[in-house]
C-alpha cells in the first residue's frame, strides 16, 4: 500500500504538517487506480449486468469507476458480451482509440472463451484475448455485478505494481480468496496472516 | 466509432436546389442503441433522409448450434435470444416441443409459468421505458425503472438462482417449485409496483419536454404496422388490438381478467405509454394467478432425458414483452432438432425503422429506437 | 376459426387449393408447387390473412422447403405455407408485394440459406457480414473455423 492511501494521518504526523515523500510512481498508480473509467463494451446478456452494477443498488461509483461510452475518456474497456467477427473490428479499433495507460475485462464466459458458444457456432470469436491483451478476467455467464466490482479491485492492485518506467514493472501479486462483496462466512483458520 | 461522419457531397435534390448530404455512422457501440445496432443515416441539414440500420452484430448462429445439442440441452440456449427477458424464449421453445413430443404440463407449471413470465414482462418493460428515457435525456427515469426491475431480478434469483439466464421453464414443466414465502414477496411486489407506476407516470409522462420529445415522433399507421409484421406494443401502439393472449389464448390465460391497452397515434408516445399500461395488467394477472393456483406437481414425471419426436415440424407461439415470439422445430426422429427458427418480434419491429426515422432530426433517430424496443440478441439470434 | 372450419371456408372459395391443405400437429398446412406459390399466397391474402408472420427454409439435403406462416386477426387463424425449392437452382418468387414484412425476413432466408428472392428489391446480406462465404444454415456448410462439439449426449 502506498503512502499516499494514508495522506490523512502522513500529513498530521509529518514533519510540520503539509509535506509528504512518496515516490513518483507510488502517486501516479494510485491517482489511476482510484478513478478507472470505465468503456462499456456490452453486446450481449453482461451488458445487462454492467447496467446494473453501474445504478441504485450496486452504486459502481464509490470505486470511481464510470461508465463513459466514448473510448477517448476511458482507461478501462470493459467488454461484456459476445464478440462476433462481424463486431469484432470494431471493438478492436475502439479499443485503439482509447488513451494510454489502458486495461481490458473480459467479463462473462463469451468474452473469455466463448463460452456457451464456443461449440458448433460459426461466427463467434472464441475469447476477446484473441485481439486484445485483458488485464482481468471475470468469470459467470454473467457474473453477478459484485464479481464485476471485485474485478475492478482487482485490476487496482495489477495497476499498483505498474511503473512509469517500463524496466521498473513488478509482477502482480494477487491474493486469494477474494475479498469481494460475497463472503460465506470465516472459515476455520481464515482471517490470520497468510 | 459512436458517431462519425462518413462521407459528405453535394447532391440534387428533386427541385433542383443543391443540399450538402451527410452520411453519419451511428454505431455498432452507442449508448443509444440499445447493443450493438448500426444506423447509417443520411442528413439533410440535421433532418434524415435516409436511415438504414446494419444488424448482425451479435449474431451467434444458436439456430444452427441447436442442429447438435439434444432437445434438453437447446433450452439455456434459449435464455440467451431475448437477455432481457429469457423467461418467454424458454417458454416458446418448450412450447413447440411439448407440442411436437405430445407432452401433457400439469396445471401448477402452467400456473408458474404465467406468473413467472408476467414478472418478466413487469422487468423487460422496466428496462425498455428507462432506457428509452435515458436516450433522451431522462436519465432519472431510468433510475426509478431500474428500481423495479431489480426488485424481480432478487425474486427471480430466489426462484431458481440466476439473475439473468434463468433456464426455469423446462419441457413438461418447470424447474423448481416456489420456495416458502416467494408467493407473499410477489404479492408485496405487486401492491408497491403500483403506486411506483404512477410516480414513473407523473414524472415521466407528466413532463412537458418529455412529451415535447415522444408526441408526434415516428408516427406507424395500424395498417404500416399489420402489414410490416409489427406485433407488441409497437402495434398496440398504433391501434391495432392484438395480443396473443387474447387472440390465440394459450396456456392458462383465458382464466383471467385483464385488459389489452392500446394507443390512438402510432407516435413514440403511445408505444412507451402502451408499456407502462401493461404493468399495471400484469400485476393484475399476476395477482390472479397466484390466487387460483393450487398445490400439485409442477413438471411431469418420467420425462426421458433423450426426447426423440416422431418426424414432423411444430411452431408454437406466445406473447412476449416484445410481441408475438414463435419457435418452428422439425424434428426428424433423433433426439436432436433437424431445424430451429425463431420468429423474433425484435426483428420484425427493428425493420420499421427506416420508414418511422424518415424526415424527423438526428436526435429524434434515437427517440424511435428506443420505442422499437429492440434487444438484439434475439434480432441477431 | 378452428382448423376444419378453415379449411371448409377455404375449398368453398378456392377449390384449387383444397386438395393441397392439410392437417399437422394442429396446424393447417398448405402445400404448393413452388410457381403458384406467389399466386396462393396472394389469395390468402384476400381472404384475410393480414400478416405474415414468419419466412423461413429448411434444408432437406434434396431440396430446400420454404416455409411461410401466415395470419389473420379477423378470423384468428394462421396457416402454413409450403413449397419445396431445388437445391441446384434455389429460386422463388418474393412476396415483398404482398407484404412488406418480408423485406428482412427474405434477406434473413438468403443470408442463411441462400435462396434467391425474384423481385426482391434489396437482397444482400443481413446478419453475416459482406463478402461471408457460404450459407451457415445449409446441412452441407463447411468452415473450418467451426470447433464440433464432442459427442456426449
Amino acid at each position: 500500500m502506498a503512502l499516499v492511501d494514508r495522506l490523512g494521518q502522513t500529513l498530521d504526523s509529518g514533519s510540520g504538517g503539509g509535506i509528504i515523500l512518496t515516490s513518483v510512481d507510488a502517486l501516479a498508480n494510485w491517482s489511476r487506480g482510484k478513478s478507472l473509467w470505465a468503456m462499456p463494451m456490452g453486446t450481449a446478456c453482461c451488458a445487462m449486468e454492467l447496467i446494473a452494477a453501474s445504478f441504485n443498488k450496486f452504486d459502481f461509483d464509490r470505486h470511481g469507476t464510470f461508465p463513459r461510452p466514448d473510448p477517448r475518456h476511458t482507461d478501462v474497456m470493459v467488454v461484456a458480451g459476445t464478440i462476433t467477427r462481424k463486431m469484432a473490428p470494431a471493438v478492436k479499433r475502439l479499443y485503439e482509440q482509447m488513451a494510454d495507460p489502458k486495461w481490458v475485462i473480459a467479463m462473462g464466459n463469451c468474452a473469455i472463451s466463448g463460452g456457451i458458444f464456443y461449440y458448433d457456432t460459426y461466427s463467434v470469436v472464441r475469447g476477446v484475448d484473441e485481439f486484445l491483451p485483458v488485464d482481468v478476467y471475470i468469470a459467470g455467464c454473467p457474473p453477478r455485478p459484485e464479481s464485476l466490482q471485485d474485478g475492478v479491485l482487482r485490476l487496482r492492485e495489477i495497476i499498483a505494481t505498474g511503473s512509469i518506467s517500463p524496466d521498473r514493472v513488478r509482477e502482480a501479486v494477487l491474493t486469494l480468496p477474494s475479498s469481494g462483496a460475497v463472503s460465506f462466512g470465516k472459515r476455520p483458520g481464515e482471517g490470520e496472516a497468510r | 466509432m459512436s458517431v462519425e461522419i462518413e462521407s459528405r457531397e453535394c447532391v440534387v435534390r428533386g427541385d433542383g436546389g443543391v443540399v450538402e448530404q451527410l452520411v453519419v455512422n451511428v454505431g455498432p457501440s452507442h449508448p443509444s442503441t440499445h447493443g450493438v445496432c448500426r444506423v447509417i443515416v443520411h442528413l439533410d441539414g440535421e433532418v434524415v433522409t435516409k436511415a438504414e440500420p446494419v444488424i448482425g452484430y451479435l449474431h451467434r448462429g444458436i439456430e444452427k448450434m441447436a442442429e447438435n445439442r439434444t432437445y434438453l440441452q437447446v433450452v439455456p440456449l434459449t435464455d440467451r435470444l431475448d437477455y432481457v427477458g429469457s423467461m418467454y424464449a424458454n417458454w416458446a421453445y418448450c412450447r413447440a416441443l411439448e407440442r411436437l413430443a405430445g407432452i401433457r404440463v400439469p396445471e401448477r407449471a402452467e400456473y408458474l409459468r404465467v406468473i413467472v413470465c408476467e414478472m418478466q414482462r413487469i422487468a423487460s418493460h422496466m428496462m425498455s421505458l428507462g432506457s428509452a428515457a435515458a436516450d433522451s435525456g431522462a436519465a432519472t427515469m431510468f433510475i426509478y425503472a431500474f428500481d423495479q426491475r431489480e426488485r424481480i431480478i432478487e425474486l427471480f434469483e430466489e426462484l431458481c438462482g440466476a439473475r439473468l439466464t434463468y433456464n426455469y421453464v423446462r419441457p413438461g414443466g418447470v424447474s423448481f417449485d416456489v420456495p416458502e414465502g416467494w408467493v407473499e414477496t410477489a404479492l408485496a411486489f405487486c401492491r408497491t409496483h403500483r403506486a411506483a407506476l404512477t410516480e414513473m407516470d407523473r414524472l415521466y409522462f407528466g413532463n412537458v419536454i418529455a412529451r415535447d420529445r415522444l408526441k408526434g415522433v415516428g408516427v406507424l399507421s395500424a395498417a404500416d404496422a399489420v402489414a410490416w409484421g409489427a406485433s407488441g406494443p409497437v402495434a398496440r401502439g398504433s391501434g391495432v388490438n392484438f395480443d396473443l393472449r387474447k387472440h390465440d389464448p394459450y396456456s392458462v390465460y383465458p382464466r383471467f381478467d385483464f385488459d389489452v391497452p392500446t394507443g390512438s397515434n402510432g407516435d413514440c408516445y403511445d408505444r412507451a405509454r402502451v408499456r407502462l399500461f401493461e404493468c399495471y395488467e400484469s400485476c393484475r394477472i399476476l395477482e390472479q394467478a397466484i390466487a387460483q393456483m393450487e398445490p400439485g406437481p409442477f413438471r411431469t414425471e418420467g420425462l426421458p432425458r433423450l426426447l426423440a419426436p416422431r418426424p414432423g415440424d411444430a411452431y408454437d407461439h406466445i406473447e412476449s414483452a416484445r410481441g408475438s415470439l414463435g419457435v418452428y422445430l422439425v424434428a426428424d426422429g433423433t433426439p436432436r432438432p433437424y431445424r430451429m427458427k425463431v420468429r423474433s418480434p425484435a426483428f420484425c419491429n427493428l425493420a420499421l425503422l427506416p420508414m418511422l426515422a424518415e424526415g424527423h432530426m438526428l436526435s429524434d433517430l434515437v427517440v424511435i429506437l428506443g420505442s422499437l424496443d429492440p434487444v438484439f440478441g434475439e434480432v441477431d439470434r | 376459426m378452428n382448423i376444419p372450419e378453415l379449411r371448409d371456408h377455404l375449398c368453398a372459395i378456392h377449390p384449387d387449393l383444397c386438395p393441397l391443405f392439410s392437417i399437422e400437429f394442429g396446424d393447417g398446412v398448405l402445400s404448393v408447387p413452388c410457381e403458384k406459390l406467389y399466386d396462393a399466397a396472394a389469395d390468402l391474402r384476400e381472404l384475410g390473412f393480414d400478416r405474415l408472420g414468419m419466412v423461413t427454409a429448411v434444408d432437406h439435403g434434396t431440396e430446400f422447403e420454404m416455409v411461410y406462416r401466415l395470419h389473420s386477426r379477423s378470423m384468428s387463424a394462421a396457416i402454413f405455407l409450403k413449397c419445396g425449392v431445388s437445391r441446384d437452382e434455389p429460386r422463388v418468387r418474393s412476396l415483398v408485394d404482398l407484404w412488406p414484412a418480408a423485406l428482412w425476413q427474405e434477406r434473413e432466408a438468403y443470408d442463411m440459406f441462400g435462396i434467391e428472392f425474384e423481385g426482391h428489391p434489396d437482397l444482400r446480406r443481413i446478419l453475416l457480414p459482406e463478402g461471408w462465404e457460404g450459407f451457415p444454415l445449409r446441412k452441407d456448410y463447411c468452415d473450418d473455423r467451426v470447433v464440433r462439439r464432442p459427442d456426449y449426449i
